[in-house]
């Protein structure tokens, strides 16, 4: 009966709050099963917890309750007794086994990735995923599409605030997606809660992972590994679509990315150039440029005035393509179309008073990355 | 234990009080003089760290930046964790054994006295440098107290050079405590006082310090590793040169690991002269909190990559780590139960040290029961990185390591002044510190298991609501800290006079010693029956 009473503000805490989701209280049961497993895991051992903690620290509100010395309690005399020890000890030995037996289970199905349908490789960037679906053609760039403004509490915050990207990740419904982790500069890690998938993104090795997604729907997720200034704004969507809209979806991303390679032989005026640079300027270089253009001193160099942006334009090209190393300043030339390098290297030569007048057209890009 | 004390109390001091003056304390041999100092220390490295988890907390009281930057906001998450764990946890336990181990084991001081000046004045020094690099270019060190590479390598800020030094600084102070302490353990324990006899802090104690000698050297050669592949060119960490990042974590968490028990096991032998004493009556199962102890530090050397559970360990490894890590519970569990065996049929009081002692069980049981559910590996991939883990760590180190010190200090504080200390004032920091640590850590369980990743500046608007309560929570027991500042120096300036023994139900020589200690104890060593 005690125990029963003990269990009621945990049972309240656990029934009544997930209604209300700005108080979630506990991990979500998922969209796979190997997720619904661990979700039933993680509740037994939660449980086989709460029960050890009510006989433990009953028997110890008891003692505090009856034994204290202002209520007469006398002290008596024992100090130890082999048996109860003896006893002590093999109990939790035996409730750990129970709990090692579904967990080894469930681990073992985790670790087998083979048959897969799809093969996506994930790759870790300063702040942004790459994903490449192998053997498919095509390979794109994840990123916060977030506002800045909503971050620095300059406009109201959306609903998926800090949880939405550009590019979603898509995946096909009831397929096995074995996902394989890299990263090109320090190790990130890929969290989508329901997918119960979490794998650090190391740089120079490959990790596996894999999942069958059961229902279409928006799985959001995180970053989880401190991965520099922007680690919090590294958002992961994965959109989960039925097979004939996946279809769909492959082959109009196939088809703008020939667009994309078309357009990269036009000629492009400031203008044009001007516009997409800035929008390019601002989800790939103003988390660390700032907006402004300013940077932020000792860390990242202002852009504004500075001689890079101003003289040698073919410098200039040099480090967008190529980065620097042993800096953040990362190597764009493949993370980035001919015709957005060129219009981000235009808009950084004429912005914020820079006013060379230069513009760059992604042909020179192209011929610059061949 | 039955002690008895022979005429050994040298109160003739035969002139050799302390010195006069500040030198004093830079020259200082005595034992209690350095393990004062070790304790001050640890108290303001306690203040700056909380101030910049202060730091932390306000700007995540709301979704949206608004009092700093990212890179500020990384600094300080790694600042803080460095600060707590080697300038205010560690310091703190060193200086709580410099203090009481000699007097506990009826030895006249530190076996090596002059080395145990050099320890303590090394630590300034090193943490003034590690503090200094937040004023240099391209600020301090911004990837973590776990600083795992290439973030702190390749890419991190030109002060971690800097940082490496006073690791090194601070690796070779905790060595050279964790000597002397042994040393003095071992040779110069009183007549009769075998080793079943020990005081279970100084048990744990001398566990510690194997713990230490052990991994600190581990630490000094990761970071010796990272200056190399930064400064000379070498590739141990970087996968183009032939490196592998994940070596930097193997060898981190085999110093990291064990480093949490040292962070823990002299707190378990604090509690465990407490609550004897204030239930009046002798600890339950003194030999099996001995062989917990040192079970405990046997496995804390198998488990370390528990804490990679994600960085793509083989099958077979994932298992071990797993096994060997949940075995951890058993020792321990067996501890916990102990101290509440001690309190049945007791005779308890509530002074303000068993009320640290207390809420110690209580919530570090809590924390326990967390770390087994990390333990878990499939469900660990969940709790990996999120706020669960800040809950479980933060469970165990605030009111676990940190209580169990408050709990020491309000303990010991009137043998070391001579006064009594305040006990409305104590009860007053106890109840505000517990309420506040509850509400700053309690919903931090719920935030992980939401969904929310630790370390990050900013957060979605689902997570807002338990953040806020969470930073609260965090400037009530900041706040409550001054409190005790404030007992401290009035239980050293003033306050009832306290008796030889303090408490009614305490045994032990440090009991039967006059209060205020004298400077020089025991230089004819009692007999230990």
């Amino acid at each position: 009966m005690i125990k029963r009473v003990w269990l009621l503000p945990w049972i309240g805490l656990f029934v009544s709050l997930p209604a209300n989701a700005a108080w979630e209280v506990n991990i979500t049961p998922g969209a796979t099963a190997i997720a619904r497993e661990v979700y039933d895991l993680h509740m037994i051992i939660f449980w086989i917890c709460v029960a050890i903690g009510v006989v433990v620290f009953g028997v110890m509100l008891w003692s505090i309750i009856h034994h204290r010395k202002s209520r007469g309690a006398e002290a008596r005399n024992f100090h130890e007794n082999t048996a109860v020890e003896i006893l002590w000890t093999l109990i939790p030995f035996v409730i750990l086994i129970a709990m090692a037996i579904p967990a080894t289970a469930t681990l073992i199905k985790m670790y087998d990735s083979t048959d897969a349908d799809i093969d996506i490789q994930v790759t870790g960037y300063q702040w942004k995923w790459r994903y490449q679906y192998l053997g498919q053609d095509i390979d794109f760039f994840s990123s916060l599409s977030t506002p800045r403004e909503q971050i620095n509490n300059e406009a109201a915050k959306g609903e998926n605030y800090l949880l939405e990207v550009d590019n979603p990740l898509v995946l096909p419904v009831g397929k096995k997606v074995r996902f394989l982790f890299t990263a090109a500069d320090v190790i990130h890690s890929w969290w989508v809660p329901d997918l119960a998938v979490k794998k650090d993104a190391i740089p120079g090795f490959i990790n596996e992972s894999w999942a069958i997604p059961e229902e279409p729907g928006i799985y959001r997720g995180q970053c989880t590994e401190l991965c520099g200034r922007d680690h919090g704004f590294m958002p992961i969507v994965v959109e989960v679509k039925p097979q004939a809209e996946f279809d769909q979806w492959l082959a109009d991303t196939r088809s703008a990315a020939q667009a994309q390679a078309a357009a990269a032989t036009e000629e492009w005026t400031l203008e044009q150039l001007m516009e997409r640079g800035e929008q390019v300027y601002n989800t790939s270089c103003a988390a660390c440029h700032q907006a402004s253009g300013q940077g932020i001193p000792g860390a990242f160099p202002a852009l504004a005035g500075s001689p890079m942006v101003t003289t040698d334009i073919d410098a200039h090209i040099n480090i967008v393509l190529h980065g620097k190393a042993g800096t953040a300043m990362q190597a764009f030339g493949a993370q980035l179309n001919a015709v957005d390098l060129a219009a981000v290297i235009t808009y950084e030569r004429n912005a914020w008073g820079n006013d060379t007048g230069d513009s760059v057209n992604p042909q020179r890009i192209t011929e610059l990355q061949q | 234990m039955d002690t008895t004390l022979s005429p050994t109390v040298d109160t003739t001091e035969h002139g050799h009080g302390p010195a006069k003056g500040l030198g004093r304390w830079f020259f200082t041999t005595n034992h209690k003089d350095i393990g004062t100092l070790y304790l001050w220390f640890s108290l303001l490295m306690f203040l700056t760290g909380g101030c910049m988890a202060l730091m932390i907390r306000a700007e995540l009281f709301q979704p949206g930046l608004q009092l700093v930057q990212p890179e500020f906001f990384n600094q300080m998450t790694t600042m803080h964790g460095l600060i707590m764990v080697f300038g205010a946890v560690m310091p703190a336990f060193v200086g709580l054994a410099n203090w009481m181990i000699p007097i506990m084991v009826g030895a006249p001081d530190m076996a090596l006295p002059r080395m145990n000046n050099w320890s303590f004045w090394i630590l300034p020094f090193a943490f003034s440098l590690m503090l200094s690099t937040l004023f240099m270019e391209g600020g301090g060190p911004n990837f973590g107290w776990t600083f795992y590479a290439p973030l702190s390598t390749t890419y991190a800020p030109p002060s971690v050079t800097f940082f490496i030094f006073a690791i090194h600084m601070m690796g070779f102070s905790s060595i050279m405590g964790a000597i002397n302490i042994i040393a003095t353990i071992l040779n110069m324990r009183a007549p009769g006082m075998t080793m079943m006899k020990l005081p279970l802090f100084v048990w744990t104690w001398l566990i510690t310090a194997f713990l230490l000698i052990a991994v600190m050297p581990v630490l000094a050669g990761v970071v010796t590793m990272m200056l190399m592949d930064i400064h000379f060119g070498t590739s141990f960490f970087n996968a183009a040169g032939g490196g592998d990042p994940v070596l930097f974590q193997h060898v981190f968490w085999f110093f990291g690991h064990p480093e949490v028990y040292i962070m823990i096991l002299p707190a378990f032998g604090i509690v465990s002269e407490i609550i004897p004493t204030f239930a009046r009556k002798k600890l339950f199962g003194y030999a099996s909190m001995v062989y917990a102890t040192s079970s405990i530090a046997l496995l804390s050397f198998l488990v370390w990559a528990h804490h990679m559970f994600t960085v793509g360990l083989p099958l077979a490894g994932e298992l071990f780590f797993m096994y060997a890590t949940m075995l951890i519970a058993v020792p321990t569990g067996v501890k916990v139960f102990n101290w509440v065996a001690t309190m049945f049929h007791g005779s308890m009081t509530f002074e303000t040290p068993m009320l640290f002692a207390l809420a110690f069980v209580v919530l570090f049981t809590i924390g326990g029961f967390s770390g087994l559910m990390l333990a878990i590996a499939p469900a660990d991939f969940q709790y990996h990185d999120t706020y669960f883990v800040v809950a479980h760590f933060h469970y165990v180190l605030v009111p676990g390591a940190i209580f169990s010190i408050m709990a020491g200090a309000y303990y010991w504080l009137p043998k070391w002044t001579g006064h009594m200390l305040n006990e409305r004032l104590g009860k007053a920091h106890f109840w505000l510190s517990f309420i506040g640590v509850n509400v700053t850590f309690f919903p931090m369980h719920f935030l992980g298991l939401a969904g929310m990743p630790r370390r990050i500046p900013d957060y979605a608007l689902q997570f807002a609501d338990f953040n806020a309560v969470a930073s609260v929570g965090a400037f009530i027991f900041g706040l409550s800290q001054l409190l005790f500042v404030y007992n401290i120096i009035s239980c050293i300036r003033s306050g009832e006079r306290a008796t030889d023994q303090v408490w009614e139900g305490a045994h032990g020589l440090e009991w039967t010693l006059p209060s205020p200690a004298p400077y020089h104890t025991f230089s004819q060593p009692p007999v230990i029956k």
